[in-house]
């Protein structure tokens, strides 16, 4: 059976810059090659800038990509017709991290959440009913845990906890298989996040949903996701399962990102890998390994070779040419 | 000024603002807590907990028509509340510095990051021109800003959230101020450059003895950085203690849920998070009772009046349970 998606040497470049002072080429997405498969969760994490939303954004073709494919469900998608995107586009959803924003403020909840029902039809081209779409309307409320009063309100009045919900049932009305999740918790305090957090996983379960989870915050991501790809200056440095991806480390990024969470203990004693410096801009990018200026075990060759993804033989794969043993 | 003071004390603050129609609401509610010498405090809490308000206050920068400020913030000994303009000024930026989670709002776009600091120690000290960017400079330094002297002289939007946050603190620490209050101060930025700013804070407290007040909602941040602990909930401090007595054993069912509820970076991956039901009650929404009551687990009919902050152990706690003796169990230690 083949991934649900997958990406082949996906590239999102931006021209920024000006005509007066000329244009340079801003490599959000570099080559990245990845495949989602039916019914796993994958964690995209990395910090700022490393490009985790673009390439999100980029799988639903929500942005334009540059160069390279992807495929959805076998089917090239990468230079698809909006007309030819429109039946696949029930099937792949997103949830973003700013819940109002994503809400119109002058519709009613029940209104949002039954739009994608109103604008799609079913496969054999039949529109839904009022009547079908109130039931299904009752349905998602329950789903995701919202009381069937929400319905008649409107998203200010809800809290961003409950309006991440209206935006979850939004993006499950059409039975989704894949559904891109972007720093959906981001913005929420920890009390509610955790409801949040367990609202994904039990939807996951029971619907046998696949998601891209993007998120800059490691142990939410090792929470829900079964793998995950760790991301730096648009490339992805290691990837594989997430256990053993956050457990025992290969690439030093990975490492030292780790090492970097506070952790809300006390007397667990962690050894801190502090980078120097900040992440180098995307615009030019390091020669080589692009972490080479900040990595604690960089050699002479990491300056001038990149290192492409490597099996690790744990079922992870991880570009370094030093990768950690463990 | 009185020397046996401590550096900080803040007795029943209460922070009513008007919520229009001639109706008020208390957004901080009798918080109390107080900050010694070369002490590292974290005030921590959900949004709209107060903390921020609370620190406002301190640096009497509440300036909403209409809001009213009770109780008592000492400075070594100093009235804070009430206290005149100029008095408050001389005191700001020299003695009591504040820095913010988002420095662009702090820095001005339209001046170099050097000229501003410049400025500040110009404000409070007698120095030349040159004098004072030779201070600039030493004090970037100082905060690990690398080619200092170029750094002066670039604008804030040249420089990276970390260096920005580098120079933001710089320049209130031009003044040696004894007191430092940090809000949310490394929120925005990534987890590795927050891991370089609070070395650079617990430095702080090494090197030059500063004290620290440090807000943040961040429960690793606290666990890592504090001395001391203060928990807000809804405007109300829920306990406070030693931050390593309160992570062993939480005595407030809200303090326990919060941490419970954090997914673990190690160890066993729990199959569902523990979650606190509902959401924080709107300051004007407020139960007569204990604020947590309506969420906690532990909920019962002496809930219905409001607990006073009671010493258990080395901490203090606004909770009913440890008087009923049936105080909260230490947190399952986590298998590394």
């Amino acid at each position: 059976m083949s991934a649900l998606l997958e990406t082949r040497t996906l590239s999102k470049h931006y021209r920024i810059g000006s005509a007066l002072r000329g244009y340079r080429t801003l490599r959000a997405v570099d080559g990245i090659s990845l495949q989602v498969e039916r019914g796993e969760v994958l964690g995209l994490v990395g910090e700022s800038g490393c490009g985790k939303s673009t390439l999100g954004r980029c799988m639903l073709r929500l942005t334009e990509i540059t160069a390279g494919e992807i495929l959805f469900d076998g089917r090239d998608i990468s230079r698809a017709s909006d007309k030819r995107l429109r039946p696949l586009r029930p099937r792949m959803q997103m949830v973003f991290q700013d819940s109002y924003a994503s809400l119109n403020p002058r519709r009613r909840v029940g209104d949002l959440i039954a739009e994608p029902l109103r604008i799609h039809t079913h496969a054999d081209g039949a529109r839904r009913g009022e009547a079908e779409i109130a039931e299904r309307l009752g349905e998602l409320s329950h789903l995701v845990g919202l009381p069937q009063s929400a319905l008649q309100r409107y998203p200010h009045e809800f809290s961003g906890g409950q309006r991440q919900r209206i935006n979850i049932a939004r993006a499950l009305a059409l039975s989704p298989d894949l559904v891109v999740a972007d720093e959906p918790v981001s913005a929420l305090d920890v009390s509610i996040q955790a409801q949040i957090v367990n609202l994904f996983m039990d939807l996951q379960e029971s619907l046998g949903l696949t998601y891209v989870f993007v998120a800059h915050d490691l142990s939410v991501v090792r929470q829900i996701a079964t793998r995950v790809a760790v991301m730096y200056l648009g490339a992805v440095v290691e990837i594989g399962p997430a256990d053993t991806v956050l457990h025992s480390p290969a690439h030093p990024y990975t490492a030292a990102l780790i090492s970097a969470v506070p952790e809300p203990s006390v007397g667990v004693t962690t050894r801190r890998i502090t980078l120097s410096g900040d992440v180098p801009s995307p615009v030019s990018p390091p020669s080589g390994c692009r972490f080479h200026t900040r990595c604690p075990s960089a050699q002479a060759l990491c300056s001038m070779t990149a290192p492409a993804l490597q099996d690790m033989g744990d079922g992870r794969e991880a570009a370094c040419h030093f990768p950690l043993l463990t | 000024m009185d020397a046996d003071a401590p550096l900080l004390a803040v007795d029943n603050l209460t922070i009513t603002l008007p919520a229009g129609r001639g109706r008020t609401v208390d957004i901080v509610e009798n918080v109390s807590f107080r900050l010694d010498g070369a002490e590292i405090m974290g005030l921590v809490g959900e949004s709209g907990s107060g903390k921020s308000m609370s620190a406002l206050a301190i640096m009497g920068l509440i300036d909403a028509p209409g809001a009213r400020i009770a109780g008592s913030i000492r400075f070594r000994g100093r009235e804070l509340i009430g206290l005149d303009r100029r008095a408050l000024r001389a005191l700001r930026g020299a003695e009591i510095a504040m820095i913010f989670q988002d420095p662009m709002t702090a820095l001005t776009p339209v001046h170099t990051v050097g000229w501003q600091i410049d400025e500040q120690l110009r404000a409070h000290q007698p120095l030349s021109r040159a004098g004072a960017r030779a201070r600039t400079v030493e004090l970037l330094g100082e905060m690990g800003v690398p080619d200092p002297r170029r750094a002066a002289d670039r604008y804030p939007h040249q420089l990276s959230g970390g260096l920005r946050q580098r120079a933001m603190i710089a320049m209130a620490l031009s003044c040696n101020p004894s007191l430092l209050i940090a809000d949310e101060p490394t929120t925005a930025l990534d987890v590795t450059v927050q891991a370089q700013i609070l070395d650079l804070l617990r430095r702080l407290r090494q090197d030059f003895g500063s004290s620290i007040l440090l807000i943040t909602h961040d429960m690793g941040v606290v666990a890592e950085t504090c001395d001391r602990t203060t928990v807000l909930y809804s405007g109300n401090v829920a306990e406070h203690g030693p931050t390593d007595a309160l992570f062993r054993q939480p005595a407030h069912p809200y303090t326990a849920a919060l941490l419970d509820s954090i997914p673990p970076l190690r160890g066993t991956r729990p199959r569902r998070l523990p979650s606190i039901p509902g959401a924080p009650p709107a300051p004007s929404a407020r139960p007569p009772g204990c604020p947590f009551q309506p969420r906690c687990a532990y909920g019962h009919v002496a809930c219905e009046t409001r607990p006073s902050l009671l010493p258990i152990g080395a901490q203090q706690v606004a909770c009913v349970l440890p008087a009923e003796g049936r105080a909260l169990p230490p947190r399952a230690v986590l298998s590394a």
